[in-house]
């Protein structure tokens, strides 16, 4: 049998004159309307909030320091602990990226630089933030790990060209991520 | 001068000018007083809902004094460039009473701007009038929601009469002896904006919204005549300004403590009352097409109903006609059962034995208190109870209420026969 047939409760005489079930309901919405009102809301503790019932006024108030750890807002590049760009330019992210809000113009890196052996590094890297959806692939496919989904969640732009993110900042956004990949080391 | 106010006075001795004269004032009063509470009842549903379910509902667009930024810095003293330019010194009176109201900040009067800024964007929001509708109608259909509550808030008493040197006014537009028949037959014509908006819109479920509209509203047209008659008998008669009359004198309809209100028949008249009311108000949320009963813009199975092809201020005519109905309900609620205008504990004939006009103020701002607690009751209601399933609708009114209603006429004349 591919379905499961639920019974209907029956209900009492008073229940189907429905008046006392009214004002039950009634009641309640009364006691969150005034515990609203009050300050007194349930959850609220939880919910740290300033405002009427348990919300937050938002510009005032944030969320966050509560942000969990799976967060996943604006993305970002990283440099190393030694400040080399991680990125290598290979475009994976740029592939992968199902709304297409990644643009990578590859260059080359300098043979003086202490990563030679690097070869590439992006000459271009803009997010378009108008079409990212925050998925995170572009950081799951990343095999330098130098892309990575920040908390930021307040993109507030006030035209289209400036929700394009250039690589100056989104390296100043990302900042540097501690864990030191070697495999560019010469020396090593 | 003295010229202008004796022919002033030639004027209001004249009964057909006087007569003209303040119907005019009160038809003003009472249309700025309907289109206001709409617009608070806006504000208040937001407001209500949204303390219901925990949260501040609208509460941030107020008075937006940092507008007048242009005109003088932020920090140091507000409105310096206009100040300057009147030449009032920095120092004086005006400048620091400036300073005192601090006039450079936004000031959140509890949001209640938000529904004029909804008016306003949806006045600017662009008006699409699809290419497969017909024309006329369509056009047609707003008005004729918007118009009837409007029309039947005219035999609606709002205070007691004032007898001035010129002559008696009752505080009513139109005193009519077939008071809530106008009000019934009026907002009854509403439906044929609703049909016309569902046939017109050429669209499968506008039209079914429109059909819905119609025969709930039919329907529960019947049953509100009907409940409404036990009070009619009690009464004995139609003109709701003596009705609210009575009220005042006797105890209100479900509050009979004062008077003649404290005779055994009047007590025994409470259960039919109470009846009736539960049904007139039922009836009236089904009219104002309210949760529960707005089966007639479900939007869980018809999209939008009957206004789904309408944008801009064609949908906003709908939306406030809506909240006019509400308003013209409730204040047919509290003027038949809850007293109307009267202060109660016969406080009216107190009060109208020191000042008329004081009196008459007063239960104005009475009768305005009522009808705001009877559209927060309105609200109420819709946040706590779903929606009923469309038969459900139906069987309430033609199984239940009509039965009911009868039954209910019935035992008002026992009561009214063998009771004295």
């Amino acid at each position: 049998m591919s379905y499961i047939p639920v019974k209907r409760p029956k209900f009492s005489l008073l229940d189907r004159i429905y008046v006392v079930e009214l004002v039950k309901g009634l009641s309640i919405t009364l006691k969150h309307l005034v515990l609203s009102l009050l300050g007194k809301s349930r959850s609220k503790k939880d919910f740290n909030g300033a405002g009427i019932g348990a919300c937050m006024p938002f510009p005032e108030q944030r969320w966050d320091d509560r942000l969990p750890s799976y967060y996943r807002g604006a993305p970002t590049l990283v440099r190393g602990e030694d400040g080399r760009e991680r990125c290598v330019s290979c475009q994976l992210c740029e592939f992968i990226c199902p709304a297409r809000a990644i643009r990578v113009t590859p260059g080359e890196v300098d043979p003086g630089s202490p990563t030679p052996k690097q070869e590439k590094a992006p000459l271009k890297f803009e997010i378009d933030m108008l079409r990212c959806i925050y998925c995170g692939m572009c950081q799951e496919v990343c095999p330098e790990q130098a892309i990575f989904l920040s908390k930021e969640y307040l993109i507030t732009p006030t035209d289209r060209s400036q929700a394009i993110r250039d690589k100056e900042q989104l390296y100043r956004l990302g900042g540097a991520k501690k864990g030191l990949i070697n495999k560019w080391n010469q020396y090593k | 001068m003295e010229c202008f106010w004796t022919w002033c006075c030639d004027i209001l001795r004249n009964p057909t000018w006087f007569y003209l004269l303040t119907t005019v004032a009160k038809l003003a009063l009472t249309f700025a007083v309907i289109l206001a509470f709409v617009v608070l009842s806006v504000w208040i549903e937001r407001r209500v809902a949204g303390w219901i379910q925990d949260r501040p509902g609208p509460n941030r667009a107020g008075l937006p004094l940092f507008l007048l930024r242009p005109f003088g810095s932020k920090k140091a003293q507000p409105l310096a460039g206009l100040l300057h330019f009147f030449g009032c010194p920095p120092d004086g009176h005006i400048a620091r009473l400036c300073r005192w109201l601090r006039l450079d900040r936004e000031i959140p009067i509890f949001g209640l701007i938000q529904p004029c800024l909804d008016g306003a964007k949806l006045f600017l929001k662009q008006e699409i009038t699809p290419s497969y509708v017909r024309k006329f109608y369509f056009i047609l259909a707003p008005m004729l929601v918007l118009g009837p509550p409007l029309v039947a808030a005219a035999v609606i008493p709002f205070a007691s009469e004032v007898s001035t040197s010129f002559g008696d006014i009752s505080m009513c537009v139109a005193n009519l002896n077939i008071g809530p028949l106008w009000v019934f037959a009026v907002s009854g014509l509403s439906v044929y904006g609703l049909t016309l908006a569902g046939w017109s819109s050429n669209s499968k479920y506008p039209f079914l919204g429109g059909l819905r509209a119609t025969a709930q509203l039919i329907s529960y047209e019947v049953a509100m005549g009907l409940s409404v008659i036990p009070l009619l008998m009690m009464f004995g008669t139609l003109n709701l300004q003596e009705i609210v009359g009575a009220q005042a004198a006797d105890g209100w309809t479900l509050l009979p403590l004062w008077g003649n209100g404290l005779a055994v028949q009047r007590w025994a008249l409470l259960i039919p009352m109470g009846i009736s009311f539960l049904m007139f108000a039922t009836c009236i949320f089904a009219e104002a097409n309210r949760t529960p009963f707005d089966m007639a813009e479900c939007e869980t199975d018809l999209v939008g109903g009957y206004h789904t092809e309408y944008s801009s201020m064609k949908f906003a005519s709908f939306f406030m006609g809506e909240y006019a109905a509400m308003v013209i309900g409730s204040a047919m609620v509290v003027t038949l059962f809850l007293g109307g205008w009267s202060i109660g504990f016969g406080a009216d004939a107190a009060l109208a034995s020191c000042s008329e006009w004081l009196a008459v103020a007063c239960q104005f701002a009475v009768f305005l208190l009522k009808l705001l607690a009877f559209i927060f009751f309105f609200v109420w209601v819709r946040w706590t109870l779903p929606r009923f399933r469309w038969d459900q609708v139906m069987k309430l009114c033609w199984l239940v209420f009509i039965e009911l209603a009868v039954a209910n006429i019935i035992l008002t004349a026992v009561i009214l026969y063998f009771v004295k």
